[in-house]
């Protein structure tokens, strides 16, 4: 390499270097944080975890940006007043990183698991929840979550963050402008469906399109739908005691496509969902373009900048209208929390993440919504996340994981979402796609 | 009939030979116009995303990259953020650095064994030297990600026969399993490089190492003062091909680190775009952050690249 061409390689490395130091650090953006917890920063509270002055603790977790920043936030008076350090690391590819590290016997000591069926993969692995884990479990979760975090009889883990599923979004003004009710019933929602479409405005904005995962938030529809067809007919579909194509889960995915595949209903038709980003897909709620989305309470986040997520605001959610009289169900999504490590600052900070500090704490520090008993659901930071923690941590009702993160993982996170997107798409019936996605099954 | 066979073939130039067309044909203009052509469609994508790294997020989310003609407005506020910013989805510096920190090692340390061991494997004689080059040869037909998981419990385990430790266990955490990074990434370069580098060294005539030898040299003094400067060329390409590969890879940089503090650009990248990728729209600076130093050593470096594509594969 001649000199000219040595000179030439710094002078542009200090260049990049110039105009990246010029840029300086941005500000903190820190608009949806809330305040600052009173009870979390008080170091009194902590003196039960004992000193830990030393100690690290890794977490390994699907979180990643934003939500992790907050997550971090809401542990960190655990970290100064207790002496431990814990070492968040989010990966976007949860799944096969935990495979290999759990193989190749380099795990970490705590694991986020968003899908209880992965998790049961690692139970040879984990730690079972001590006592004292079990009993902040129990006091604070319902026997539905508890059940999610049991693999053969014993608790491993309890739960993190959880999200309300069954949410449509809608723009109260327009529903109010126009004198349109909240549907209770299936039916009613069908029936508001038609009237909005004879008034001129599609009544569903729709997207399937989520990268790699495409297809997605469709499987939470039919989930929605067949939960509410009865609690034991899904249980019995995401356990496979009743096959994948059993006439009653067929009826439900038609069911589903009187609104999916249904031209009159969808906002720039039913062949663009499976190219509509689902992150923006409700957008045109917004401007009038369409009056509904169905989409979990995280949604909340999603919406543009400046726009009013409220009841009275500018978009807000009621809940999946139920097919039965007197049901009370929601489905729903989360992490659990597993140890793959039984020293003592794991166990402190599994019983830390267990406590109805942390929970109040992290729906303090950013949008976020919890089932944990006892919080304050008026902590949560945006409206609609104080309404999911209050129906997440209402007792009375019925909750059910998310169907497709408790198949495995050859169903629930492929041939279900290539299902659903062949359905919308028109390439298969309803009764083709079933078959197949049985055909799936392990 | 045996004179007709000798005569040439009428028509042909005599005068052309091979190379003069080949070099004829591709140096017309038709053939100018169709590699420019090329040249600007490949190029496009990349033009897109660095058209697109410096639009502000709502316009990158709203329309295509390429109505910024009509409709120009740009800002630097997301390398700003994707640089800088102290968030799980930002900071991309501490990543570079990290990078960095990984691919120098990295580069520097496979090929001195590689030239080493080429060296040994083509100069010195020892008895199973033959068997030897042809089972480090074999090597490369092993896919890396079949000795992803041996070798993290090699690191985190140690190696045990039966109750008798070969190799206790590393225990390395946090910012100290680098090392494993830039073992693994040795490990995993070095068959290829010996390969290469061995293949080149042969072709040295013999007549300069005897000379070296009869004037007294030894080994390292053959290596370090003849044979060194005589394959520099070829150790350069080898060492840009190992500069790429590692600064782009992922998964070694992922599964034998040890986290945050020593994930490499690649690892975040993936990740940035958050739990629900909503923040998609950093993507393009942050993906043209991670190219620009492999493309200003491609740029500056391009010559050796050639011939270390030719080095040891062509002879002459």
């Amino acid at each position: 390499m001649s000199k000219r061409r040595i000179f030439c390689l710094a002078a542009a490395a200090s260049a990049i270097a110039l105009a990246a130091a010029a840029c300086g650090a941005p500000d903190d953006e820190g608009e949806d944080r809330g305040a600052v917890p009173d009870d979390a920063t008080d170091c009194a509270n902590y003196e039960q975890y004992g000193d830990l002055e030393g100690e690290t603790v890794s977490i390994l977790g699907s979180i990643r940006d934003t939500e992790a920043d907050e997550m971090v936030e809401a542990w960190s008076y655990f970290e100064s007043c207790t002496g431990a350090t814990i070492d968040y690391e989010g990966s976007g590819e949860f799944e096969s990183d935990m495979k290999v590290r759990v193989d190749g016997g380099n795990a970490p000591d705590i694991a986020l698991f968003p899908q209880p069926g992965l998790m049961a993969n690692f139970a040879a692995d984990l730690k079972p929840a001590s006592d004292e884990v079990s009993k902040l479990a129990t006091e604070g979760w319902t026997e539905d979550w508890l059940n999610y975090g049991t693999i053969d009889g014993t608790l491993y883990a309890a739960p993190n963050s959880s999200n309300a599923k069954s949410f449509i979004w809608y723009s109260p003004s327009f529903f109010s402008d126009n004198g349109y009710e909240v549907p209770t019933t299936w039916d009613e929602l069908i029936e508001l469906s038609d009237t909005i479409a004879a008034d001129g405005v599609m009544p569903w904005c729709v997207g399937f399109e989520s990268g790699g995962a495409t297809g997605w938030p469709g499987t939470d529809w039919i989930e929605d739908i067949v939960l509410r067809e009865g609690t034991d007919l899904y249980d019995q579909w995401v356990n496979h005691e009743i096959p994948f194509n059993d006439p009653q889960i067929v009826a439900a995915i038609d069911k589903a496509g009187t609104i999916l595949t249904n031209e009159e209903y969808i906002y720039n038709g039913t062949d663009t969902i499976s190219s509509t980003a689902f992150q923006e897909a409700a957008y045109p709620i917004l401007d009038g373009g369409c009056a509904m989305h169905r989409q979990a309470s995280f949604y909340g986040a999603m919406w543009p900048a400046d726009t009013n997520v409220a009841e009275d605001g500018d978009v807000f959610a009621f809940r999946f209208p139920e097919s039965n009289e007197g049901d009370n169900t929601m489905l729903v999504g989360g992490e659990f929390v597993a140890a793959f490590d039984d020293s003592e600052s794991t166990e402190m900070v599994r019983q830390f993440l267990a406590s109805e500090l942390y929970h109040n704490a992290r729906l303090q520090t950013g949008p976020w919504s919890t089932a944990r008993q006892g919080v304050d659901p008026a902590n949560a930071t945006t409206p609609i996340n104080q309404f999911a923690t209050e129906i997440l941590t209402d007792p009375a009702v019925t909750v059910r994981f998310d169907g497709s993160d408790l198949m495995p993982g050859e169903v629930g996170a492929s041939s279900f979402w290539t299902g659903m997107v062949q359905w919308v798409d028109g390439d298969k019936t309803s009764q083709q796609m079933a078959d197949d996605i049985e055909a799936s099954w392990p | 009939m045996s004179t007709d066979m000798q005569t040439p073939v009428q028509g042909r130039p005599i005068a052309e030979s091979r190379g003069d067309r080949i070099r004829r044909v591709l140096s017309s203009r038709f053939a100018s116009i169709f590699a420019l052509v090329i040249a600007v469609l490949w190029t496009i994508p990349t033009a897109g995303l660095f058209i697109s790294s410096l639009r502000p997020e709502d316009d990158i989310r709203a329309s295509g990259w390429w109505t910024v003609f009509t409709d120009p407005s740009f800002t630097l506020d997301t390398y700003n953020y994707v640089l800088y910013s102290d968030s799980q989805g930002g900071g991309l510096i501490r990543n570079l650095v990290n990078t960095i920190v990984i691919t120098i090692p990295g580069v520097l340390v496979p090929v001195a064994f590689a030239a080493m061991a080429a060296y040994a494997l083509s100069w010195i004689d020892f008895k199973g030297r033959n068997l030897l080059y042809i089972a480090i040869f074999a090597l490369q037909v092993v896919p890396l990600q079949m000795a992803l998981i041996p070798l993290l419990s090699f690191f985190s385990q140690g190696l045990h026969i039966g109750d008798l430790a070969i190799m206790p266990a590393w225990n390395l955490s946090g910012v100290n399993t680098i090392v494993q990074v830039w073992i693994a990434h040795s490990i995993f370069g070095l068959p290829l490089a010996i390969f290469l580098l061995h293949n080149f060294m042969r072709e040295l005539p013999s007549d300069v190492m005897e000379a070296a030898r009869i004037d007294g040299a030894s080994h390292s003094q053959i290596f370090r003062k003849v044979v060194l400067p005589l394959v520099t060329p070829a150790i350069a390409s080898i060492a840009i091909f190992q500069f790429l590969w590692v600064w782009n890879d992922f998964l070694v940089g992922r599964t034998f680190g040890g986290g945050e503090a020593t994930r490499p650009l690649t690892a975040v990248l993936g990740d940035m775009a958050g739990t629900w990728g909503f923040g998609w729209t950093r993507l393009p600076a942050a993906a043209f952050i991670a190219i620009i130093v492999p493309l200003v050593v491609f740029l500056l470096l391009q010559r050796y690249f050639v011939r270390g594509l030719l080095a040891g594969s062509v002879k002459g």
